[in-house]
């Protein structure tokens, strides 16, 4: 299926300025995969040294954090908007 | 100004003092760095200068990072320029600690800043360096509190402002909030939602969001709960703290906060053991630590406490080792334990305060009956926000009397109910 990943401004230069990027993948990590094929250098922004998310970015699917205990994995948490933002604000 | 630098708390790398608040490199949080050095010459002076500075958090600003100094003259009851938060008392607390079999306790009364918490010290520091940088915009993501304070510290500068809270929020809050003529905008959903909805508009509106891309700055005015405890206890740290967490920034701050000041050597003791306390309907960083790891699973918030209800903490992991390496603990409690905490701390010392207070007051009294705190121990309760706030909590929590005004009514329905129920 066809995902929109919105980036925050951050990553926008990793992407040729784009805030929002349209790739396929029926899971959060195809999409993700996806859009590290488009964009390489977003693959070290994003990924630790073992391939996962780093510990202070947070992925929301349709508004809704990914890590509300399921694995970014799962097709049943994909939807139509994946949005890529910082863990460090508020409060 | 001793601010030197931004700095990465996860890499390190380091950053000009811009209003920016995420490492470029790995997504970290960007911290206030400094250069003590020069302070540290001359102790006794820098103390002088301390206690003869302005009687409001501007008494610190050499600790505060402010590229022209605090913002203008003032002092406890005056202000050239801003609202001067800070200087909140220090109580102490005796029947409290009878009440809890404890010997030494205090309450830091926080709900006596301008817009009655906490958040005044990290809005009045944000505001002031939002100014500095040329923002004319002041903006938050808000649990009710920063709300007040932004609104009223924008009016108070002269600054437009726009607020985004959490549409169900306390009645009192909304109230306190809108009357300083701010842009209020109610957002369905909720806080984590707000934040995240603030952290796209930050990067999409050149204004001066105090808790997304001021942050580094904001968080920097929680130090200054610590360095008025130390030095209204007389240059010495306490030996215990218990304090709210909802982002994890207040609590890592206060520590950092004393620990800054003892490496200097303006307090002598030892960094206090740091009690985190939350709402058990939003416990995050409790959870993670009850299950000994190191980062915390985001939640659905629902309880009392909404100034508190962030159920995705941005500084939770550092709470957590800010908790363990004091050899404190992250605690939680229930609604009613809350509710008895607001009358607890009423009923013994005169402070009423809001349902935040609520949870650190029940958090002191259960490490209290856990045997957790000695008796000789000194422990300072910080009381962020006021009473007023947060009114629904304490309805119905008593009875009281309804007479006709006269002497036969007073004796036969006000004294003998007493007699009797006695």
């Amino acid at each position: 299926m066809s995902v929109t990943v919105k980036l925050p401004t951050q990553l926008r230069a990793s992407a040729g300025g784009e805030g929002a990027v349209a790739v396929e993948g029926s899971t959060v990590g195809e999409a993700l995969e996806a859009l590290y094929v488009a964009y390489p250098e977003l693959r070290e922004r994003l990924s630790d040294e073992d391939g996962s998310l780093r510990r202070f970015i947070n992925v929301y699917v349709n508004g809704d954090d990914i890590r509300f205990g399921v694995s970014s994995n799962s097709p049943k948490r994909m939807g139509q908007e994946v949005q890529i933002l910082p863990a460090v604000a508020g409060g | 100004m001793s601010a030197t630098n931004l700095k990465c708390r996860e890499c390190g790398s380091l950053y000009e003092l811009d209003p920016i608040y995420v490492c470029e490199r790995c997504f970290g949080p960007l911290e206030v760095a400094y250069d003590h050095s020069a302070l540290a010459q001359d102790i006794p002076e820098l103390r002088r200068r301390i206690q003869g500075g302005p009687q409001n958090l501007w008494r610190y600003s050499d600790f505060l990072p402010l590229p022209d100094g605090p913002p203008g003259p003032s002092g406890r009851n005056s202000s050239r320029v801003g609202l001067a938060a800070g200087c909140t008392p220090l109580i102490r607390a005796d029947r409290l600690a009878e009440r809890l079999g404890l010997g030494e306790v205090w309450v830091k009364n926080d709900a006596a800043n301008p817009t009655h918490s906490f958040k005044d010290r990290v809005v009045s520091v944000a505001a002031a360096r939002a100014r500095a940088f040329g923002f004319e915009v002041l903006a938050c993501a808000s649990t009710g509190n920063l709300a007040n304070s932004v609104a009223a510290n924008a009016a108070a500068l002269g600054m437009e402002s726009y607020v985004f809270i959490p549409a169900d929020l306390e009645e009192q809050k909304i109230l306190a909030t809108g009357v300083y003529g701010t842009n209020l905008v109610k957002v369905r959903g909720n806080y984590d939602d707000v934040n995240r909805l603030c952290m796209e508009l930050s990067g999409e509106r050149n204004w001066a969001f105090v808790n997304v891309n001021l942050r580094p700055y904001y968080a920097e005015g929680s130090k200054t709960i610590a360095y008025e405890i130390g030095e209204q206890l007389g240059w010495r740290t306490p030996d215990r703290i218990v304090s709210p967490v909802a982002s994890g920034s207040l609590f890592t701050k206060i520590g950092k906060g004393f620990a800054d000041w003892l490496d200097l050597g303006l307090l002598e003791g030892e960094l206090p053991t740091m009690n985190g306390a939350q709402a058990a309907g939003c416990s995050p960083v409790a959870t993670a630590w009850a299950e000994g790891r190191d980062f915390c699973q985001p939640v659905k918030p629902n309880t009392i406490a909404k100034s508190l209800a962030i159920g995705n903490p941005a500084d939770g992991p550092y709470a957590l080792e800010l908790a363990k390496s004091s050899g404190g603990s992250i605690d939680s409690v229930t609604d009613d334990e809350i509710r008895a905490g607001i009358r607890l701390l009423a009923e013994t010392t005169g402070v009423f305060t809001e349902t935040a207070g609520g949870v650190t007051v029940a958090t002191l009294a259960k490490l209290a009956a856990r045997g957790d705190i000695g008796r000789d121990e000194s422990v300072v309760a910080v009381i962020t926000g006021d009473g007023l706030k947060t009114l629904d909590a304490v309805r119905g929590s008593f009875e009281s009397f309804e007479i006709e005004p006269t002497f036969d009514e007073f004796t036969s329905k006000v004294e003998a109910n007493l007699v009797t129920a006695q």
